[in-house]
């Protein structure tokens, strides 16, 4: 049988932006609105600069938002969006307060609407805060019997010390002590359409959604509060963490590297030399841990940013009778990225990867949604997807060798291990200095 | 009252086409993104799993990214991230599919990839122990490790029904995980990966004539076999409430879940299509029966969801299947109480019928979900694969926000009337971590 050949790749189009508009309204509210007419929808994003919010009440607060208003209860809320084919949930990340739904196209109107109405006129009616407390409470119970959610607290707090990004869920009793009257201060308080972005993506007229908006949105008004939360102290590299989860089958290892804003020259460079070494399944530390030696399901590896700060963040779970040598090969692969140069096929694979993504993160309403709110919130806008494609097509190998250099050494890394501290201790100290702390 | 919106719905253009060696082949152009979706299902999942072999079906997805005729193992990986997309493969009841997404110049090379494993995956025995390793890592993660790990999928199945391709771990056991061979994987794939057992499909940014051309030239030499006879799995209803209750040591809080058969989703899709309905008018939100009763009301419980499909894939699934209602509870809760209460509400919504408007609500709701999955390429790729594979109706896609639209109050009350106790399976976790 003769051996077949690969087909090429036609090559891209050149990147086309969707249609869109954008107005900072006069209570200091931005609107975004993008036109993707593909499906009879509309994705709406909202996001609230909440940094410094007391974290409990922050919590609380967004899982409550929608719970009542001066004239409609919770049922109403849900059956008057739903009866517009929409959907609203909030939620919380250490900057920001983030509300996301959608709806049937005709909808968006009535959507915007039912939004003013829980924005402007909220009631955190005293039963349904109780219950939402209730509920809460339950949840970070059961997220606290989650290695993963056991793992990234571990992870944060040796990341951050005392800065506020150390602890971003709060404690159960921290959330039973909430009061409706503290939900209604802090709403009235932080709950502000000065400097707050809202976008809006579907089947649209972009100015005539944003005339809807501000038709719905004008309304709400407020000074802004200033949420600033201080730059995030650099990592300090120490001995490893080992959290005890006796028991555990699996221990969850986790690393935090240094990483650069989105804008920084640094940015594209790194994010491939994160993509060589671990950020993507045909990447050298997966290829290792998983397809070579068979240690775990799903490692993978992200920049994370936030607005104070980004990292560079390891995770695998690995079995636990191969914890030592999980780490050894972890320890490997960071060492060849910082001192040797990629190959060139390797790098061009990893370019075409991350370009190809970007493409394929707009292509759907709401992957567009995501992207132009997540960029929005740090001042960015979607030709942003330009910009950085263009820096991506123009990294080096040279560049690229360099800044994995000086960021994903493995002297640099916060490295923590969830898992049976009686069985993984010995063959961690082995490789590292241990240090053991309950879970 | 709540104003309500006329249905809308999709018009994907869709072209069906068979190889001359019987592969049939789903195409779905749309122009609006520069992307592209493929998708090949495999008539083969976990309901087909000899015994002794829980877990191969899932087993097997795996060989099937580690190498094949004229691609060394990683290959794969690499050509589709390296054309800038991405890929996975899952393991159903009664599929199993493969798919990608990429940038549309990526298009030849995916039905290249596609092709070449459809001839023959590499079985060797490294590449056999590698993956049998990782999926051990996968029910660790996904089972051991996890507080609730497996529920209800896994829990319930064994509970509702009684003969083994209904009831088995479709994850498996490691024992038989670790007993299989080279040889069983050969014959799987003899067996169950022909590719007149298989269905492709295209979704996204073509031209319909020149992705004919490319899939004539790269499946069009796949040798002929036929797809095997595929056996019944129907069983009989039950005849008397079911229980079971199990220790989850690693759980915090209880947690219960409850199943009833329901009409066979293909041979009687009319008297099915009431009961996706009626799983979303007791649990969609915070306006639906159940969560209004239970979590916000009594506060029994703290989360309640519902659906059709042990995997949530009610449109994708065969008979037997069931409409299922879990529900994880606070601390102390009780799980006969919550059962008394959702017993209650049946009834109720049997002998007093929908509020004003609260059909409509729901189903516009669901179209919204119906719509936004079809808007990403491989939310049409995927299920239309299904769709022709088993209903030789991939324009069913298009077709659901209407057919749900058109579900009537009736029909909906007349669902609910047989979710009787009698008929119901119900498994309970304990939970066994110190609180």
């Amino acid at each position: 049988m003769s051996a077949k050949t690969l087909p090429d790749l036609m090559p891209d189009a050149q990147l086309k932006l969707p249609r869109q508009a954008e107005r900072t309204l006069d209570n200091g509210l931005t609107v975004i609105a993008i036109r993707r007419a593909a499906v009879p929808l509309v994705e709406v994003r909202l996001r609230v600069p909440f940094g410094r919010a007391p974290l409990a009440r922050a919590t609380l607060l967004s899982q409550a938002l929608f719970t009542g208003t001066g004239t409609m209860s919770s049922v109403e809320i849900a059956a008057e969006l739903q009866a517009v084919g929409g959907g609203l949930a909030a939620g919380l990340d250490p900057d920001r307060l983030l509300v996301t739904g959608n709806a049937l196209a005709g909808g968006l109107e009535r959507t915007l609407e039912i939004l003013a109405g829980v924005l402007t006129d909220p009631a955190y009616p005293a039963e349904e805060v109780a219950t939402e407390r209730e509920r809460l409470v339950d949840h970070i119970q059961v997220a606290q019997s989650q290695p993963a959610h056991l793992a990234r607290t571990a992870l944060l707090k040796r990341m951050y010390g005392r800065h506020p990004y150390a602890v971003q869920t709060p404690e159960p009793e921290q959330v039973r002590g909430v009061r409706p009257a503290q939900l209604r201060a802090l709403h009235a308080d932080r709950v502000r359409p000065d400097g707050a972005t809202l976008v809006l993506v579907g089947d649209l007229n972009p100015e005539k959604a944003i005339d809807a908006a501000e038709k719905a949105l004008g309304g709400w008004i407020g000074p802004g509060r200033d949420g600033t939360i201080a730059a995030v102290p650099p990592l300090e590299p120490g001995p490893l963490l080992l959290a005890d989860r006796p028991g555990s089958v699996q221990s969850s290892l986790r690393m935090a590297l240094p990483a650069v804003p989105r804008t920084h020259p640094d940015s594209a460079p790194l994010q491939l030399a994160n993509l060589v070494f671990g950020g993507y399944f045909s990447s050298r530390w997966v290829e290792n841990i998983r397809e070579d030696k068979g240690y775990t399901y799903g490692p993978h590896t992200s920049i994370e940013h936030f607005v104070a700060g980004s990292a560079l963040i390891v995770a695998a779970e690995v079995a636990t009778e191969v914890t030592g040598p999980a780490l050894l090969e972890t320890l490997y692969e960071l060492g060849r990225i910082a001192s040797l140069p990629p190959g060139e096929e390797e790098l061009e694979q990893a370019r075409r990867y991350a370009l190809g993504t970007l493409r394929l993160g707009m292509s759907t309403q709401a992957g567009l949604a995501g992207l132009a709110s997540m960029y929005a919130s740090f001042g960015l806008r979607l030709d942003y997807l330009r910009e950085h494609s263009a820096a991506l097509a123009a990294a080096t190998r040279e560049q690229v060798a360099e800044v994995a250099s000086r960021y994903l050494a493995p002297s640099l890394a916060v490295t923590v291990v969830l898992g049976d501290a009686d069985k993984v201790a010995a063959p961690l100290a082995a490789l590292t200095p241990v240090e053991r702390s309950d879970a | 009252m709540a104003r309500t919106l006329k249905i809308p719905a999709t018009k994907y253009p869709i072209e069906r086409l068979t190889l001359d060696n019987g592969l049939r082949v789903v195409l779905a152009p749309d122009r609006s993104a520069p992307v592209v979706g493929v998708a090949v299902v495999y008539d083969v999942g976990i309901r087909s799993e000899p015994q002794g072999r829980t877990g191969f079906a899932h087993l097997f997805e795996h060989l099937m990214f580690q190498g094949s005729e004229n691609l060394e193992k990683l290959a794969h990986f690499r050509h589709v991230q390296g054309a800038g997309g991405s890929f996975n493969g899952s393991t159903h009841l009664d599929y199993t599919d493969y798919f990608e997404v990429l940038p549309a110049g990526a298009l030849e090379r995916a039905l290249f990839l596609e092709a070449d494993r459809m001839r023959g995956p590499r079985l060797t025995e490294e590449n056999l122990r590698n993956q049998v390793d990782v999926v051990k890592e996968e029910i660790r993660v996904n089972v051991l490790n996890r507080p609730y790990g497996g529920f209800p999928w896994l829990k319930l199945p064994p509970v509702m029904f009684s003969t083994f391709p209904n009831e088995h771990d479709g994850y498996g056991s490691f024992e038989d995980l670790e007993s299989a061979t080279v040889a069983d994987a050969q014959e799987f794939f003899q067996r169950y990966y022909a590719c007149g057992n298989a269905v492709l499909s295209v979704a996204g940014d073509f031209d319909v004539a020149k992705a004919t051309a490319m899939i004539e030239r790269h499946f069009g030499d796949v040798p002929a076999r036929p797809a095997p006879p595929r056996p019944d799995f129907d069983e009989p209803d039950l005849s008397g409430e079911r229980r079971e209750a199990y220790t989850d040591r690693l759980a915090p809080l209880p947690a219960v879940a409850s199943g009833w058969r329901v009409p066979d989703p293909i041979g009687d899709f009319a008297a099915y299509l009431p009961y996706v309905v009626l799983a979303e008018v007791l649990t969609d939100g915070d306006a639906s029966r159940l969560v209004e009763r239970l979590v916000q009301r009594d506060r029994t419980a703290t989360n309640v969801g519902g659906y059709i499909g042990f995997m949530g894939d009610e449109y994708q699934v065969r008979n037997p299947t069931a409409m299922l209602l879990q529900a994880h509870l606070p601390p102390g809760g009780d799980a006969d109480k919550v059962l008394r209460t959702v017993d209650e509400e049946l009834d109720r919504l049997a002998s007093e019928g929908l509020r004003p408007g609260e059909l409509a609500r729901t189903q516009a709701r669901m179209a919204t979900h119906l719509l936004r999955d079809t808007d990403a390429v491989l939310g049409r790729a995927l299920p239309m694969a299904v769709l022709e594979q088993q209903r030789g109706r991939p324009e069913l896609l298009n077709e659901l926000p209407r057919l749900v639209g058109q579900v009537t109050e009736a029909q909906v009350v007349a669902a609910a009337a047989t979710l009787r106790p009698e008929r119901r399976a119900t498994v309970e976790v304990v939970p066994g971590a110190a609180q």
